[in-house]
Parts: C-alpha cells; structure tokens; sequence
C-alpha cells in the first residue's frame, strides 16, 4: 500500500495570550489518500479551522505555534519546512478555498489577473498562457461566458459565482490537496448544491485529494468518503462516511445525529434530543476526556484518565474508554 | 380547525434607492411584492425561501416596523394598518420577535433583569419589586438561574443569549412570536436546545409561531405549515406534510430537493437550478421563476400566476403545474 498523500500525527497547535495557553489543536492524527475525500467536522472552535492553517503553516507566530507532531505531505514534514519551500507548496501542491467568498478575493483585481497572478507564480508559463488557462479553469468551474466574465471584478458576481472563482483559482495549478473550508455555509441551499455537485464532479475530473471542513454533516454525507468527528481540538471519532453515520460510536457524534430534526416516520414533535452543556473553556478543559460534563455515559475513568484514540473494526477509531 | 389570528393579503413594501443624478424615476427594490398568508392560533407557520426573498421583510411589516405600501395585515380581526400611536402600543404587546443573532440584539451596556424587564417597564406592566419577581420567573421559564440577571450579555454563550432574548420576548405575554431565523446562528448541539426550548414555550402558554428559516429540516420539525417565497412573492402554501411530500411549485420541488440528507446510502434525486436568483430590482416579468424553472413554457414570461388552490388543498402560484 502506498504511503498516504497527507498524514498528521499528534499535532498539537497553541496560542499563547494573556489569559493563558488555547490549545486550540490537541493532538490530531489523520491521514488521507490520494483522490480521496476526508470530511472534518465540529461545532465552533473545535479547531477544524486551525488544523487547516496548521497543514498550510498559515498560523500566526509568535502567538500561535505548531509546538508538537508531524505533517508528512508527500514525503515531507511540513512542520520543518522553511517559509520558501512553503510557498512553493501552497497554491501549487496544496491549495485552500474559504467560507467567505468576498473576503478571500481581492476586490480591487479582476478575477481574471487572480487566477493568472496563482498560475504564474507556480509555472514557468506566460502571461498569455496564463490568462488563457485562467478562462478554462472559469469555464471548468461551470461559469457561463467565461470569456468575459474574466473581466469581471469579485462584486460584479454573486455569492455562489465568487465561489466558483476561488474553485478555479484553487485547482489552477492542478493540487494534489485542495482545502475546502466551509465552502458553502455562506450560500443558500440551491447554491450550496450547485457547489457540491460542482465539487464531486471536479474530484473525479481533476483527482485532487479534499478535505472538507464543515459544521454540517448533511455536506459530508454527499461529499465525503472518510469523516473525523472533532471535537475541543482533537479527532474523538473516525470512520468511512456510511459507519459514521449508520453506526457512530461517541456519544458526541451519537448526540450530534440526535440533535439534526428528523424526517417524518416517528412520532409527531418527538423532543430534539439536545447535548446538554457547553463546550468546554479551552483555557481550562477538565482532567480527562474532554466531553465528560456533557456525556450521558460518563464514568469514573472518563475523569482521570484521558481516553486514547481505540481502534474498532476496520478504519474505525473512537475516542472513548467505553469501547475499551 | 382554529381561528386565524392573523391574516396578509396581497402585502407589498418596495424600497426607493436612487441610481445615478439624472435618474428620473426612482428604482424600486420590491423586497415583498404580493404576499398573501394565514396563521392560526396555536400553530406554527414556517416561512422559507432563500437569502433576499422578502422573509424578514415581512416580519418587519408584521410588527408594524415599517409600513406596506399596499395591501392589508389583519390581526384577531382589526386592521393594524389603520392603527393610531396608542392603538399600536397595545398591539404591540401582542407581538414579540427573536432575532437571529443574539450578540447584536442585546445592549451590550446593560445587565440582563434591564434587558429582560425593559418591555414590562415601557408598557406600565410592573415595576420594583414586582418586576424583578417577573425578571426571576422569566429567566426560569427559559432555563437561565436568577443569579445570572446581574451579569452582562457578553457573559453568556451564544445559546443563552438567545434564552435571554426569548425571555424578553415572552415578558408581555404574547399572542405571537416571529423567530426570525432564531437558531442558524448556533452549534447544532445547541440549536436542539433552543428549538425544544421554543416548542415547550409554545405548549406551555399556546403561543403562535411564524418561523422563518432557511433550514429546511428545521422547518419540517417545526411547522404545521409551510409557506415558500421567492423573489417577494408567495409562490406555495400547504400544511406541512403535504408540501415536504409533494411539493407542487417546481421552485418548492427543487429547494427541498437541494437539502443534503443525512444519509450517505440515500442519494436523494435532486434537481439543480440553473444559475441565481434575479435580483428584486428588476424582478422578471410575468412568473418570477421562468429564468430558472426546468418546466417553464413562454406564457410565464407574459403572465403573473396567482395562488390557487389545488385538490390537495395546497395553494400555488404557477401556470404549469
């Protein structure tokens, strides 16, 4: 078996303020293949997000800091890599779309100049060829007219187009990860599928590994091949999308599925089965397993010990002692 | 069948923005452009559409925050169109909203019993002591402890600062309560929580909800109806089950059939529309749905469709189907 296109191991990524350290990532491992999918989800400050910037060495120093594991990207550890081979990486082997479309964009630029300034950097092409490249890859993205549409600046297009330009801009130099951030929590439903089918059909066309960061496991279940569950800044479950979801294991992904409003079928206003609590404080996360005050199954060994990553039948990995 | 506490007809409210120096005639955003809707008492209406479409809109018209230009808005049987200032004081108390986003809804300067008491205080309703009782069973009803009414909202999470905003709303006791889009600013685990906390309020003192959303799975769970807008306008009304089973406007159709399920081993048939919504400046002429419709034919772009009733007591505004 080949070695993984992507794997992280314990990383650990703290910012250290005033009020003392966040360990906003604490501990992550993950590995993904080529071509594949991994869908990474979590509710707010799980550190879906700084476990991306981690991978593209995007955190901002001093304050934050990767201070243990390992990155191995293509054979090379990321978290050594200096800032030039980084930016040899990013746009080129790794690239990363947003949430916000508007903002990720420059609005001052044709979306056109955007996606030849990424080509340009990366490949030894000309200015031409570059622009000529950018107006296929509008055209790969499904943008009609995409010969004048590249003139065209980011508040001329719509929510759901300026995602396709950041789309385009992110595949331009043929990635072997591409990150997709909350693609389409900024877009309304109808968008939101526009893009998903966009996104599968590209993945097929461009075989580009994902990982797919998102709160909504409505959009893991139609993107994803493998889903981490995270949760207060390290993997608490893992499995291939169809186990999560027919079979999940951790009370917090369990309480996760409880929570979504359910199809018809049981009976009328059956209560929303709620997680009770609240996320713990980053600045002062309990002894132990992390979910304890919130678990439903909590027990004595929850409270002392922090649970390892357990192994189950075949990729599936839970975070729990009661699967000891 | 319970009595219909408030009834919308045809309600329009349009925007004048101003376009270049010359321009002779003022540009009209039609924001809501004919809308016409029934609430029983009791029940929960679902307003959906997607960003842009004229929801809160109307639920500004409602409450008498802005002021239609055409059309009429009956509740328990007045029109609260004609209402002078005092008249409209009373009414208001009838009426209550939830905001979407707890951080921006609350006054950052004041301690939560100011928050919570203001509307008892405003209305003459209780005062001192007697507030303060209210303050305390208000926090309870909505699951925050009576200590907590000395802090300040940036004190609380978000989830709380929605039950701080749902106890404000629910002080003067009212007949109606607008959720506009009161939980989609949430962590899912939390939105449960606010979402039975809403239902339970709504056994416990039989209120009526319009509940306006852009989640469609939410509005299943919640709503007796369902009304779907697009581009200002109504386009379908049904009771709940019948419209998430059938929907009979090709735009319902394809907005639920966009939402992603939560079952990777049911890839549901969707359809996808081609491009974006029109922008309501210059909506398209006849039906507002022709540039995106899959089944639309060439009388649409010349005829407006106006909602009627179909066998299966829907109401529907399109000229296909």
């Amino acid at each position: 078996m080949a070695a993984p296109l992507l794997e992280i191991q314990g990383l650990k990524t703290f910012f250290f303020t005033r009020k003392g350290v966040v360990k906003a990532v604490d501990g992550v491992d993950l590995s993904l293949n080529e071509g594949e999918t991994l869908g990474l989800v979590g509710e707010s400050g799980c550190g879906k997000t700084v476990t991306a910037l981690s991978i593209m060495r995007l955190i901002s120093e001093p304050i934050g800091r990767i201070t243990e594991g390992s990155i191995n990207f293509e054979g090379k550890d990321l978290v050594a890599a200096t800032e030039s081979e980084m930016r040899k990486i990013r746009g080129n082997r790794i690239s990363m779309i947003f949430q916000e479309p508007m903002t990720s964009l420059n609005p001052v630029l044709k979306v056109g100049d955007q996606i030849s300034e990424a080509i340009q950097l990366h490949q030894d092409v000309s200015k031409k060829e570059a622009w000529d490249r950018s107006i296929e890859m509008l055209r790969l993205v499904g943008i009609p007219s995409p010969e004048s549409r590249v003139n065209e600046y980011p508040h001329q297009m719509s929510g759901g187009m300026r995602q396709r330009v950041m789309i385009g801009m992110a595949l331009s130099c043929h990635p072997k990860l591409m990150i997709a951030d909350e693609p389409t929590t900024a877009l309304d439903v109808t968008i939101q599928a526009q893009i998903l089918d966009l996104i599968n059909r590209l993945k097929e066309r461009v075989g580009s590994a994902i990982l797919l960061i998102t709160h909504n496991l409505g959009v893991v279940a139609e993107v994803a091949q493998y889903v981490g569950v995270m949760y207060a800044g390290y993997i608490v479950e893992y499995a291939d999308v169809i186990t999560l979801f027919k079979e999940p294991r951790h009370p917090y992904t369990v309480g996760l599925f409880q929570s979504i409003p359910k199809k018809k079928g049981s009976a009328k206003r059956e209560r929303l089965q709620a997680i009770p609590g609240l996320v713990p404080d980053l600045l002062e996360l309990p002894k132990g397993c992390k979910f304890q005050d919130r678990c439903s199954r909590v027990f004595q060994r929850c409270r002392e010990e922090a649970p390892l990553l357990l192994k189950l039948n075949g990729s599936h990995q839970v975070r729990c002692w009661l699967y000891e | 069948m319970n009595e219909e506490i408030l009834i919308i007809q045809r309600l329009k409210k349009y925007y004048p923005i101003r376009r270049g120096f010359f321009a002779q005639e003022p540009v009209l955003v039609k924001a809501v452009d004919g809308v016409d809707l029934t609430i029983r008492r009791g029940e929960t209406l679902g307003l959906v559409g997607e960003s842009g479409c004229g929801k809160s809109t109307l639920g500004r018209l409602i409450l008498r925050l802005e002021d239609p230009d055409e059309g009429t808005i009956t509740f328990e049987g007045e029109n609260i169109l004609s209402f002078d200032d005092d008249q409209l004081r009373k009414f208001r108390r009838n009426i209550q909203i939830i905001f979407q986003d707890p951080y921006s809804s609350l006054n950052p300067r004041k301690k939560v019993d100011f928050i919570i008491g203001e509307p008892l205080a405003i209305h003459g309703l209780a005062r001192g002591k007697e507030l303060e009782e209210r303050v305390v069973e208000l926090m309870k009803v909505v699951g925050l402890r009576a200590e907590q009414r000395f802090l300040y909202p940036h004190q609380f999470s978000g989830g709380q600062r929605q039950r701080i905003g749902i106890a404000r709303a629910l002080a003067l006791q009212p007949k109606l309560v607008i959720a506009d889009e009161p939980v989609s600013s949430l962590d899912v685990s939390i939105q449960a929580q606010i979402v039975n906390l809403l239902l339970d309020l709504q056994s416990e003192f039989g209120l009526t909800y319009l509940f306006i959303s852009h989640d469609l799975n939410l509005i299943e769970y919640v709503s007796d109806w369902v009304a779907v807008m697009y581009l200002g306008k109504t386009v379908e009304w049904a009771n709940q089950e019948v419209i998430y089973d059938h929907p009979i406007h090709p735009y319902s159709e394809a907005l639920f059939s966009a939402v992603p399920t939560t079952d990777p081993l049911t890839k549901r048939k969707r359809i996808l529309l081609e491009g974006d919504v029109p922008s309501p400046i210059n909506p398209p002429s006849g039906c507002r749905f022709h540039t995106r419709c899959p089944l639309r034919i060439d009388f649409c772009e010349k005829e407006e469709p106006l909602l009627n009733k179909r066998p299966n007591g829907s109401l529907v505004a399109c000229h296909v189907r």
